[in-house]
């Protein structure tokens, strides 16, 4: 088995932002050990004869010309803003830097 | 011990805003301003189901920014997502790199009081700015505005070389400078295009290992920057006399108190659980690509401050001052290109436009006018239509009227140098009947009288009487 504690799971909750209840955090702690030690397997692999990767596909360079283009509008980006003010998001007031 | 026994240690991240047309991974526009949520699209607001195209233009000026000072490129590189929650981060990640720097391991050369010193530099990496959140003070909640939001930065990171406020200082402004010659930003600290992170920490003299650090983030001034320094290695000096221990953290730095505060909440913050972004491919440079840009590199500060020293005899603390700032030294070479006068060009930019900016409390990029009118001032001082002293008038009147020629001003002024010698004999007569003690004083062996005379002289006339000659007609009214 992996080796991740309660207390590393806890730690992910909190930078997550999410509530775990006792029962939960058990249960992601038994799943997370599982999914890395399947994830394991790809440490057993023998990779010596592959050229080290970058990147998630074989793809590079794929730039964009440094060309501007408008998008229009405002309104059609702000439409589903839950709540909005002189053309802005508003939202809960957020203190200090 | 005393703060004596000290020593300071300081690294800088530097963030400095490029100055291409678009942002990052959209085609919004990249300009400073503009009215809030104008230059946003569905990417950089992070709507669902977008992808992020990277702007060529933006490894281009990374690896002009590396090349120029002298660090190596990764050939292969990637841009990976730096995560954590705030509300002028709309993706919750900010797409930055994380292992593999577009550019590595360089250096620049900074004066000091000892001399040149070599800084190192870790590393420079692209990444996308935040947006802004404004507040009101009705309550009525915090506003976001993203025309910031993926906005290209880059981040240069030096290694922790620095030792004093006035290392850090000439550290930044020749960054700021090798950053204007290459011309890949604006790096207007007023308008936060240029800004810096401060890792401070002290050690006793002779300590081999690094004392702990705390992080002031995002300082956009020269003048907090030293303050801070100032005050937070006294706080650090301080702790440890007391038998304290410094807690690595980040603090933030209050203007108006002049102090730094711990931020014990974000205690958290710091785990950004990098990974690369799947989103984006690979960027691999080839050394054609890396070469011609080393190439097409402008004349930097180091070369430009050579060709000043040789082709036109400038000391070296002039030569140094009017390259610090690309603004300063293409207004310097558009001046001498009127005037052919080198040395009161730099004369009047080091003592009287630095003054002056400094009572404004303002940077190079600021000076209203140009080396037009610089040069037009420095013709008319050699031709002896005005005075030196009248010299700086006109140029604190230009920071007022820009727009108006050195000429005109003194005209309307009527700050014209009086060059009649019938005139100038007039007032030199008056003021010898008023003063016959200095007459007495300079008869005696008291050179220092003439001195006096002529100031007198300068007074009655405004600063506008024709120095050489009010000397040579006191000499001879002296010795007769």
């Amino acid at each position: 088995m992996a080796d991740i504690t309660k207390n590393e799971i806890m730690h992910i909750a909190k930078l997550a932002m999410l509530n775990l209840t006792d029962t939960e955090i058990e249960g992601y702690t038994k799943d997370m050990q599982e999914i890395l030690a399947y994830a394991e397997m790809i440490n057993n692999l023998d990779t010596s004869d592959i050229d080290e990767t970058i990147g998630a596909t074989k793809q590079k360079n794929k730039f964009r010309k440094d060309e501007v283009i408008e998008f229009q509008t405002r309104d059609n980006l702000l439409q589903n803003a839950p709540s909005q003010a002189e053309g802005m998001f508003r939202i809960p007031k957020v203190i200090n830097t | 011990m005393s703060k004596q026994d000290y020593e300071i240690v300081i690294g800088l991240e530097v963030h400095c805003e490029l100055s291409t047309k678009t942002k990052i991974f959209c085609s919004c526009s990249a300009e400073f301003g503009g009215e809030p949520n104008t230059h946003c699209c569905p990417i950089c607001m992070a709507m669902p189901g977008t992808l992020p195209v990277l702007n060529e233009k933006v490894v281009e000026y990374a690896v002009k920014a590396g090349l120029a000072t002298n660090c190596k490129i990764a050939q292969n590189s990637k841009n990976d997502r730096k995560n954590y929650f705030y509300p002028d981060l709309p993706k919750s990640y900010q797409i930055s790199q994380f292992d593999i720097p577009l550019c590595y391991d360089g250096y620049i050369n900074i004066e000091t009081e000892e001399g040149e010193k070599k800084i190192r530099l870790e590393r420079i990496h692209i990444e996308e700015d935040a947006g802004k959140l404004n507040h009101d003070d009705y309550g009525r909640g915090s506003f976001v505005d993203l025309n910031r939001a993926g906005v290209p930065l880059i981040e240069c990171v030096s290694k922790p070389d620095l030792r004093s406020k006035e290392e850090v200082d000439s550290y930044l402004r020749k960054i700021k400078s090798i950053f204007e010659y290459i011309g890949i930003s604006d790096c207007k600290m007023q308008e936060g295009s240029l800004r810096a992170d401060v890792n401070v920490s002290v050690r006793k003299k002779g300590a081999t290992e690094f004392g702990t650090r705390t992080e002031m983030k995002n300082m956009n001034s020269f003048r907090n920057i030293s303050r801070l320094i100032e005050y937070e290695t006294n706080r650090q000096i301080e702790v440890l006399e007391e038998g304290g221990e410094i807690i690595q953290e980040t603090r933030r730095w209050d203007d108006i108190s002049g102090k730094t505060f711990s931020m014990r909440d974000k205690e958290d913050a710091e785990d950004y659980r990098y990974f690369p972004d799947p989103d984006l491919v690979a960027i691999q440079l080839s050394d054609e690509y890396i070469e011609k840009i080393r190439n097409a590199l402008p004349e930097l500060p180091e070369s430009r401050k050579k060709r000043y020293l040789e082709e036109y005899q400038l000391i070296p603390k002039a030569a140094n001052f009017v390259t610090s700032s690309k603004y300063y030294s293409d207004m310097f070479e558009e001046a001498i290109k009127i005037c052919q006068n080198p040395k009161t060009a730099s004369n009047l930019m080091m003592s009287e436009i630095a003054r002056i900016l400094n009572e404004r409390e303002e940077e190079p990029e600021q000076i209203p006018f140009t080396g037009r009118e610089l040069g037009e001032l420095v013709q008319l001082i050699d031709k002896g239509t005005i005075s030196s002293s009248i010299s700086k008038k006109v140029l604190e009147e230009l920071f007022e009227n820009p727009k108006s020629a050195p000429s005109k001003i003194i005209e309307e002024k009527g700050w014209v140098q009086i060059s009649d010698e019938g005139a100038i004999q007039e007032v030199v007569n008056k003021i010898l009947q008023a003063n016959p003690q200095s007459i007495a004083d300079y008869r005696a062996g008291k050179d220092r009288a003439l001195g006096f005379l002529v100031g007198q002289a300068m007074k009655e006339t405004k600063g506008k009487a024709n120095p050489q000659l009010l000397n040579k007609l006191f000499i001879e009214e002296l010795k007769k």
